[in-house]
């Protein structure tokens, strides 16, 4: 029978389908609530230094082939969050922490205290398209992201993923910076910078105007990504955009992710997203006579 | 149909001091205990329970912030989004039903009272603060044959809460389900009294919730998302929440009392 088994870095999993970071992650409930569910890994809601009330709504658009978010990185902050990570505890997979900063100092802080609550990793968000001061003004600049990855590198001794975003030209050299710097893995893509208006308010739908796209919308965009990252960096790359069934998660496997991560499948699928993305792994693995991931990985490119 | 549609106010009702029913045409069929997500543009985008539910659908909305003072200050002709309907809807078994509503909680319970459409079947229980504050009477009174009312003040039938009514009832008559809606305290000893007259009850639920479909993770309790799994909960789901009648999250995720 084949195995869904990987390892990231460092980081062993019951399969490569995580939980990506900002979906069903900001309490301890909820993230055992998707572990139970079968994700092979969740990553936690990012979180900052202090509290965060987000942006006013609509946060949120819903399309046909994905959403358009900007919830403005609404987060309880690091300190409350020690409780949500000691009650994730009993979560049957790693729990991993996704914080953002404004800084490499900011970054490190972050990362030392998700090492101290017992995270397996951490993620470090250089992505976000739609908060200030944060996630992709930081993101595209690759001699910030090394001194990011630098300084979160030497402060904590977990493994350190750096979430990308695709918005810029300078992905390939933002990936090389985070291999360059000790990254273990990089994880692409955040969301696509997108709009929505409404023809009768004439205006932007989001409070925010700005927010970032998801869903089977942006699956050919990501899968280019990493399609491109593998060719240019040697550490693991974990896939993520409009991964809602095991065709899209094997596509991305093939490109050259080791494992991949679902976010608004679970809105648009269900909870279930993650087991039934592994039981069609897995059949396609045995009708294809692939006995592990690994095998798969990548294999677009030869 | 989920997606966000404009929909014009084509009627604008005071139902008592700040409270206000806004109704609209949208002819998306909807289930009694349902709610839409309602944006009123350069302000929010707020859940609200269905309390009208036919092609011209209603909401009832009482001025506690911004988002719910800017609705009420709407006039016929303004245009407001409209997602939805979302969450799963009152579940109504066959037999007699009791419904208890605590202040605004009443706008949700109503159509699963019009829904049922027999007013032999179903019992009405209000309860309010004070008389002033007292909400849809004239409208419970049609779709049931019995409707009671109570004031914490006794300023308008029996003094006490409307938990304690339902207490008497469940005391005296048999019931097949009891539906609440109200204050979360309310909806805490409702069940309580529920458990210990063995009566199955469903209660319908508020959290903070941003997407309403499931997603953010903002409104859930013990893990449960309020938005697409409730906000109408069973007695056996309710009994398993920890954090039901004792905590809840505010706008940045942290836990406060209620």
């Amino acid at each position: 029978m084949s195995s869904l088994e990987v390892i990231v870095g460092s980081l062993a999993l019951r399969n490569p389908i995580m939980l990506a970071s900002g979906v069903m992650d900001e309490t301890a409930g909820s993230l055992i609530r998707v572990a139970r569910s079968g994700a092979g890994a969740v990553v936690t809601k990012s979180i900052g230094s202090e509290p965060r009330k987000g942006y006013p709504g609509p946060t949120l658009v819903e399309l046909d082939d994905g959403y358009i978010n900007a919830m403005g990185l609404p987060n309880p902050g690091i300190e409350a969050f020690a409780a949500e990570m000691h009650d994730a505890r009993s979560s049957p997979v790693p729990v991993i922490g996704s914080i953002f900063g404004s800084s490499p100092k900011e970054f490190s802080f972050l990362a030392s205290k998700m090492q101290d609550y017992g995270a397996a990793a951490v993620e470090l968000n250089l992505s976000c398209p739609h908060a200030k001061g944060y996630g992709m003004e930081i993101g595209v600049d690759p001699e910030m992201v090394s001194a990011v990855v630098k300084e979160v590198r030497s402060a904590c001794s977990l493994p350190v993923f750096a979430k990308l975003t695709p918005n810029t030209h300078r992905l390939m050299d933002v990936a090389k910076a985070v291999e360059a710097a000790g990254g273990d893995a990089v994880v692409a893509i955040n969301t696509v910078k997108a709009m929505a208006i409404s023809a009768e308010i004439r205006r932007p739908i989001l409070s925010n105007k700005g927010g970032g796209l998801s869903g089977p919308a942006i699956k050919p965009i990501g899968l280019r990504c990493v399609y491109d990252l593998h060719a240019e960096v040697n550490i693991p790359i974990i896939g993520v955009g409009g991964v809602e069934n095991w065709r899209d998660a094997v596509e991305y496997i093939m490109a050259g992710a080791s494992a991949v991560q679902v976010g608004s499948g679970v809105g648009r699928v269900g909870l279930e997203v993650f087991e039934s993305i592994c039981t069609g792994m897995r059949a396609f693995m045995e009708r294809e006579g692939f006995a592990t991931v690994s095998q798969m990985v990548g294999v677009a490119h030869e | 149909m989920s997606k966000l549609r404009i929909v014009t106010i084509t009627s604008v009702t005071k139902e008592a001091a700040g409270v206000t029913t806004l109704r609209f045409h949208d002819e998306t069929e909807a289930r009694p205990g349902q709610f839409y997500m309602i944006w009123m543009p350069n302000v929010d985008d707020i859940p609200m329970s269905i309390s009208y539910n036919t092609v011209e659908k209603g909401i009832t909305v009482k001025e506690v912030g911004d988002a719910t003072r800017a609705l009420c200050k709407l006039k016929v002709q303004d245009r407001i989004g409209v997602r939805g309907p979302f969450g799963n809807g009152f579940k109504i078994p066959k037999g007699k039903v009791l419904i208890a509503g605590g202040g605004t909680g009443m706008a949700s319970l109503l159509p699963a009272a019009e829904g049922i459409g027999d007013p032999g079947r179903v019992d009405v229980l209000i309860g309010a603060k004070t008389a002033s504050e007292l909400l849809l009477l004239e409208r419970a009174r049609r779709s049931s044959n019995e409707v009671h009312i109570s004031t914490d003040d006794g300023s308008m039938g029996k003094k006490g809460t409307v938990v304690e009514m339902v207490q008497k009832h469940l005391e005296s008559k048999r019931y097949d389900i009891v539906l609440g809606c109200g204050p979360e305290r309310m909806l805490s000893s409702l069940l309580k009294v529920c458990d210990k007259a063995s009566v199955e009850c469903q209660l319908s639920l508020e959290r903070y919730m941003k997407c309403g479909v499931g997603l953010c993770g903002s409104c859930v309790i013990d893990g449960v998302r309020v938005c697409t799994e409730g906000p109408v909960f069973s007695s056996a789901e309710l009994r398993k929440m920890k954090e039901f009648g004792s905590s809840k999250r505010d706008e940045c995720g942290c836990a406060v009392k209620l």
